[in-house]
């Protein structure tokens, strides 16, 4: 079992390396498209699809979220549901705005 | 009394008590950030205009302390690693590392914001500023935060690894959830106040 474990922990250590190296990556990728000055709503779109990649990596493997008990994914997923409507308040702020 | 379930799970849960609790933590920390977010967009899309980061900020300061702090949660997820292969001097040496790039992360802030203070460049100077200085300052305590409880883990409060190498295995975890959290806010931070 102890010989498992440390088998499973040396297994994942290779894991982080990859990750580490991935973050990386998409730190210049992310530092090359602002240099770029796309339009503010393409530059926000890619901006935050690069930063949320590499949050699910972080939280993936570093937090371990990959595999996790079931009480844990709940409580993120009650969070993500506020976490969302505090986002939507601005947002229909906007739209309010608007009409 | 013995404080149950420091090491081993509970049956109920499937997991040991403090890891529920930073998670329940951690929870809070997404509310309070996303409370600064939410009022980041709510000005941004009020706002006539709207600077560019870039143009105001130091964006190559910013990316190295990007790099110095991802290389930090890796450094902080390889002393717990080291710590499941039984390695206590690699713990050590990965924790220090953590501490001291948390340590060289502040000293390139410091040199941001006097930069800033130089140039009479304040919270109060614009909105962009304002909420600049907020959030920045905020994840900025977080990871002094994070330096202290590092340090005592590194230091005095290593002990434990003799008495209760499992509990203080358990500690490095949750101390690492944390800090992965600090660095996961800051790769957010970024490209938000720096690049758009």
């Amino acid at each position: 079992m102890e010989s498992t474990n440390v088998e499973a922990v040396k297994k994942s250590v290779r894991t982080y390396i990859l990750v580490f190296v991935t973050l990386m990556a998409l730190t210049v990728v992310t530092v090359a498209v602002s240099s770029l000055h796309l339009s503010v709503g393409a530059a926000i779109a890619v901006a935050l699809v690069i930063a949320s990649f590499k949050a699910t990596l972080v939280a993936g493997y570093f937090m371990h979220l990959i595999s996790e008990r079931k009480l844990i994914y709940s409580t993120l997923a009650l969070t993500a549901i506020f976490f969302l409507a505090l986002m939507l308040l601005p947002i229909s702020h906007m739209l309010d705005g608007l009409s | 009394m013995e404080i149950p379930y420091v090491s081993t799970s509970r049956p109920d849960t499937g997991l040991y008590n403090a890891k529920l609790g930073i998670w329940l933590f951690l929870a809070s920390e997404v509310m309070l950030f996303g409370a600064l977010f939410s009022s980041y967009v709510l000005l941004r899309v009020g706002a006539v205009s709207w600077p560019h980061g870039y143009d105001l900020l130091n964006v190559p300061l910013a990316t190295v302390n990007t790099v110095v702090l991802i290389t930090s949660s890796v450094t902080m997820v390889m002393s717990w690693a080291s710590l499941m292969m039984k390695n206590f001097s690699r713990y050590r040496m990965y924790m220090g590392a953590t501490i001291l790039l948390a340590v060289v992360f502040l000293v390139i802030k410091y040199i941001e914001y006097t930069g800033k203070f130089s140039h009479e460049i304040f919270p109060s100077t614009s909105t962009f500023y304002a909420i600049y200085f907020t959030i920045t300052g905020l994840h900025g305590l977080h990871v002094i935060g994070g330096i202290i409880v590092n340090a005592y883990f590194w230091g005095a409060g290593s002990k434990m690894w003799k008495s209760d190498p499992q509990r203080f295995t358990n500690r490095i975890e949750i101390a690492g959830l944390y800090w992965h959290f600090v660095d996961l806010v800051w790769i957010f931070l970024f490209p938000v106040l720096y690049l758009l």
